[in-house]
């Protein structure tokens, strides 16, 4: 019996403006299936946490119920961490996030866990604009409960016991983007070229942020007629470009036709150089969005890369105006200002 | 870059970096998994096998599978591996019932080695069982050659070398000792099918030309003639200063030695910095811990007599400079000589090869260097009855190397008298065999400890200077053994992939400790290792490259430092990578030939 990850890192493993390696970002030892997409995704986060020179301690993970809730354990092991009741990662978030603005939320979520018994939570938190990034790994199934078919299985899709779906998927993409997200995004577990540049990217943006990750779940939905195998989504992505979405500094983008490639400047300065999936689409223009994602869809295509962005956005801090300083540091006396105060406001209000 | 072919069974040998850096590719893994499972026995006779000499090599070897060793590269220091060869030696039980037992059925041939060191006798190890009629000769009174005249009791105890001679004296060699050949003419005008030269490098280096040193003669003598007269006992003592000149192991066995034979202050010299030394790192600690200094970057300028007796040495200053191509010069300081005082001197400045009763009309060719000229694969000279090995065939080297000879010597050897080309060398035995016995479960430790290093205890120094014979190494105990043993990395347990069944899900290349793996487009070698997870900046290392996947990718595994963890096996969802044991064995004479 072994499982157990040995101690020793590659001597060159490059290091960040930090000065820490990858091994500063790792988790536990994942105790998903094996070749469970999660586990990729967990990679590219430590990947994006370690390229963005994010100190370990600056960043909160958040998470629901499944086995893609369970994925923060196998990351970023020296930041803080909550895991929640089964869809209400959103409302442990909100709590924390306006109690210390200082911190990078990133919150990941299972297609069960948001899409079923956490959609309410899922559509306040996106109104409310929360400063978050959020993933939902997305399997169309129950992986932890065995693999029932979720909110996001397609119609016709068949799992692996040969049960065929009967219900409309919910489209989580779309319905991020109609419920005034600022960043909505899509990707596949096993493509981390586009992944891990939209997890930098969600990260980065001053506002909530979502990506919807297909994952494949290899034990429960990776048969033939699943749309969410490994083969179909490799066959349906194939011609809307998987590197659609990459950062200046890569010379990449030269490898896109000209009249297809769209810079955008980011509220940071940096500039994105964005492959433009559909004809006549703008990626800042919210209609123009859902209608390249419904238009893809229709064809059976899915449609990866950042579908929206909203780079003037305002979160929720903003919104509400909230004190800047975290609530943590904040003295006594100024989060409780004492009697004499109380008694000022209540007379106001007479 | 093409497709790795892993039916090469040089790829797989090459990835076992201990076994492929031995020069008897030694099965080193194999023989410490048979340690942590205290087979001693069984690990006994996989060095036998390999290397003939385990007990001796398991102190003496010059270890050059050290270095190579992979765990080196992921921490401070190798694996202990000849010191685990000698674990074995000390703790296994009756190897004598595993090994060849005469009589062997003549097959009517017949040959003559020369020298009884370890090349001559791999020879005769690997050709009596197979009926040969061996006659062994040496000018010494007892087989063993250097690892008897040379390499001192303190090292290697007189009762482990008689042990491992006679297990090959005793598969019915004939042995002529206290035979010194004088002609080889006559050697070959007998009716020997074969002649294997493994005379050695007897001839020690002097200082002919240096003021004093015939006045001198009597206090200043040749190291390893020296180390010889003590090894045989011809010499019990010593004067209380002395001078060793020279930077070779052979001047630590003779600064030890001196220290042993009543040298109160002993002194290595040498003419090049400490760091560029030839002797081995272990040497030096060794020497210095017995309070030897070793004064470096002093070249011997004269030797001092007084009164017609030897008074010391004086030295010039030197400091090394090295040109653009790292070509190093020893240029004078400008300080004033130095006067070193000396009753003796050692001088153990090289050794070199001398031929004088070869003549030079039996069709061996010998080069400007008076060297002969051998086939480095055959070791057969320009007579096609004379073979070379060991240290007669290409200068000084070591134990472990003429082993290696004498085993290529034997087969080319017996291919000849069985009318096969020698030319044409039998492959090497391999096999691959899965290991895996359930999920998490493999046959082998997969486990990777973080031990540093054990250390190998001596024997008190007031014990050991005062008594040559006694060892100073005590060797590991058994529990210390195995924590040793479970620092191999099983680097013969290899990453086997099978690009059919993979469905490129990244979980080995994400789970990978050391960042080995990587998916991605096909480039030529030099891109590909700038372009990996980590770049491949190790270029003795090989790239593993699978063929095209469904997503136009491929699997580059740069093998630099993988730890043999599985990890990447256990977490494939489809067995597309597989963990198996590489079993590679050099082939021996036994099984060299295809008709005999
Ligand atoms: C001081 C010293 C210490 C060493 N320590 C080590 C060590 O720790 N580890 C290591 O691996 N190597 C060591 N070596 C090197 C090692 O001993 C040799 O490389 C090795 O023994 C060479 O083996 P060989 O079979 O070629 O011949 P040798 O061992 O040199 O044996 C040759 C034999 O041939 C005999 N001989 C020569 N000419 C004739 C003739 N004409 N007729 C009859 N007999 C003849 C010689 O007497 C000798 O016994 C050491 C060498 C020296 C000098
Ligand atoms: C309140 C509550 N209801 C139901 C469950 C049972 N349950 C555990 S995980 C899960 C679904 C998880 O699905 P998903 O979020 O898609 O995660 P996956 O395992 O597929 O990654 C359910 C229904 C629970 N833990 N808590
Ligand atoms: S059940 Fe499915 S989702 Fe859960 S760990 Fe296994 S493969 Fe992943
Ligand atoms: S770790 Fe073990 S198998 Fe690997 S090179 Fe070192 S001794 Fe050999
Ligand atoms: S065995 Fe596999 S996982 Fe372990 S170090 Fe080697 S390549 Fe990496
Ligand atoms: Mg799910």
């Amino acid at each position: 019996m072994t499982y157990i990850r040995p101690k020793f890192r590659h001597p060159g493993l490059p290091k960040n403006e930090l000065g820490y390696t990858l091994a500063q970002y790792e988790g536990a030892l994942s105790t998903l299936c094996a070749g469970c997409g999660h586990d990729s995704i967990s990679a590219g986060i430590i990947q994006a946490a370690f390229d963005l020179n994010i100190q370990p301690h600056k960043l909160a993970k958040l998470s629901g119920i499944g086995c893609s809730s369970k994925t923060p354990t196998y990351f970023l092991s020296n930041s803080h961490g909550f895991n929640s009741v089964h869809g209400r990662m959103p409302s442990v978030a909100t709590g924390a996030n306006l109690a210390n603005r200082d911190l990078t939320y990133f919150g990941v979520s299972g297609d069960g866990d948001t899409a079923s018994i956490g959609m309410g939570q899922f559509v306040h938190v996106i109104r409310r604009n929360l400063n978050m990034t959020y993933i939902v790994m997305n399997n169309g199934c129950y992986g932890l409960t065995k693999g029932q078919d979720s909110a996001t299985a397609d119609a016709g899709s068949k799992n692996k016991s040969g049960h065929v779906n009967l219900f409309e998927s919910i489209d989580l993409a779309s319905l991020a983007i109609e419920l005034g997200a600022s960043f909505v995004a899509q990707s596949f577990s096993g493509d981390k070229e586009q992944l891990v540049p939209l997890i930098r990217e969600a990260m980065k943006h001053p506002g909530f942020a979502f990506i919807n990750v297909i994952s494949p779940c290899v034990t429960f939905n990776n048969n033939v007629g699943s749309t969410k195998s490994y083969d179909y989504v490799r066959e349906h992505i194939e011609g809307t470009g998987t590197k659609d979405f990459v950062p200046m500094m890569k010379e990449i983008t030269t490898k896109y036709a000209e009249g297809t490639v769209q810079g955008v400047k980011m509220h940071d300065g940096s500039d994105l150089q964005l492959h433009k999936l559909a004809n006549e689409w703008n990626p800042e223009d919210r209609i123009s969005a859902i209608n390249a994602v419904k238009t893809a869809s229709a064809k059976h295509e899915i449609l990866t890369g950042l579908l929206f962005i909203d780079r003037n956005t305002k979160d929720l801090h903003h919104l509400i105006q909230t004190a800047e300083t975290p609530l943590n540091q904040l003295g006594e006396n100024v989060l409780c200002p004492g009697n004499e105060v109380l008694k000022d406001i209540n007379a106001g209000l007479r | 870059m093409k497709p790795t072919n892993i039916k090469d069974p040089e790829y797989f040998h090459k990835v076992v970096d201990c076994q492929y850096a031995c020069p008897a590719h030694t099965p080193v893994p194999e023989y410490i998994r048979l340690i942590a499972r205290e087979k001693y026995t069984e690990a006994y006779m996989v060095n036998w096998e390999s290397n003939v000499f385990p007990g001796i090599l398991g102190r003496t070897c010059d270890r050059p599978c050290e270095p190579a060793c992979r765990r080196g590269r992921v921490e401070e220091e190798p694996v202990a591996i000849c010191r685990l060869k000698r674990v074995a030696a000390d703790n296994k039980g009756d190897v004598k019932q595993h090994m060849p037992k005469g009589p062997f059925t003549p097959n009517g041939k017949k040959i003559a080695l020369v020298g009884a060191g370890p090349a001559a006798l791999t020879v005769a190890r690997d050709l009596a069982p197979l009926g040969y009629e061996i006659h062994l000769y040496d000018e010494q009174k007892a087989g063993g050659g250097f690892m008897r005249s040379q390499i001192p009791s303190f090292r290697l105890p007189e009762s482990v070398l008689d042990e491992e001679v006679n297990y090959i004296l005793d598969l019915g060699i004939n042995k002529h000792f206290n035979h010194y050949v004088s002609s080889l003419k006559e050697l070959l005008a007998k009716d020997y099918d074969a002649v294997f030269v493994g005379s050695g490098a007897p001839q020690g280096r002097d200082l002919p030309d240096m003021a004093g040193r015939q006045e001198g003669a009597a206090n200043i003598h040749i190291g390893i003639n020296w180390l010889a007269n003590v090894a045989f006992e011809h010499i019990n003592k010593i004067g209380k200063k002395v001078i060793v000149l020279g930077g070779g192991n052979t001047a630590m066995d003779c600064c030890r030695t001196a220290r042993r034979l009543g040298g109160e202050h002993v002194k290595v010299i040498v003419r090049s910095p400490f760091a560029e030394m030839k002797a081995s790192p272990w040497e030096k600690e060794d020497a210095i811990h017995e309070d030897i200094p070793i004064i470096d970057n002093h070249v011997p300028k004269s030797f001092v007599i007084e009164n017609g007796k030897l008074k010391g040495m004086t030295f010039e200053k030197v400091h090394a400079v090295y040109d653009d191509k790292g070509k190093r010069k020893l240029v004078p300081t400008g300080d004033a000589d130095v006067f070193f005082e000396a009753d003796d001197v050692l001088v153990a400045i090289g050794q070199e090869n001398s031929f004088p009763w070869i003549e030079r009309d039996l069709g061996i060719d010998f080069d400007k260097w008076n060297m002969p000229i051998v086939d480095p694969a055959t070791f057969v000279s320009t007579n096609k009855r004379v073979f070379f090995g060991g240290d007669a065939a290409f200068g000084p080297k070591n134990v472990i190397t003429a082993v290696a000879h004498g085993h290529q010597a034997a087969i080319s050897i017996h291919m000849n008298c069985m009318g096969e080309d020698m030319a044409q060398r039998p492959a090497p035995f391999t096999n691959l065999l899965s290991q895996k016995m359930g999920i998490h479960e493999w046959s082998y430790d997969s486990e990777v400890v973080t031990d540093l290093r054990y250390a190998v205890p001596h024997a008190d120094k007031t014990l050991t200077l005062t008594n040559r014979k006694k060892e100073v190494e005590l060797g590991f105990d058994v529990p210390t053994g195995f924590k040793e043993a479970e620092r191999c990395l099983n680097c013969d347990v290899q990453t086997v992939f099978t690009e059919s069944k993979c469905i490129e899900c990244d979980a080995c290349m994400d789970i990978c400790p050391t960042s080995c793996i990587t998916f991605t487009v096909n480039e030529d070698e030099t891109d590909l290792r700038a372009h990996l997870k980590v770049q491949a900046t190790n270029l003795t290392q090989d790239l593993y490259v699978s063929d095209t996947l469904p997503t136009k990718r491929v699997m580059v595994k740069d093998e630099d430092v993988c730890l043999h963890c599985g990890l990447c096996a256990e977490r494939c969802p489809t067995s597309a990578w597989d963990m198996q044991q590489f079993l590679y064995k050099v082939t021996k004479a036994e099984h060299a030939c295809q008709h005999h």
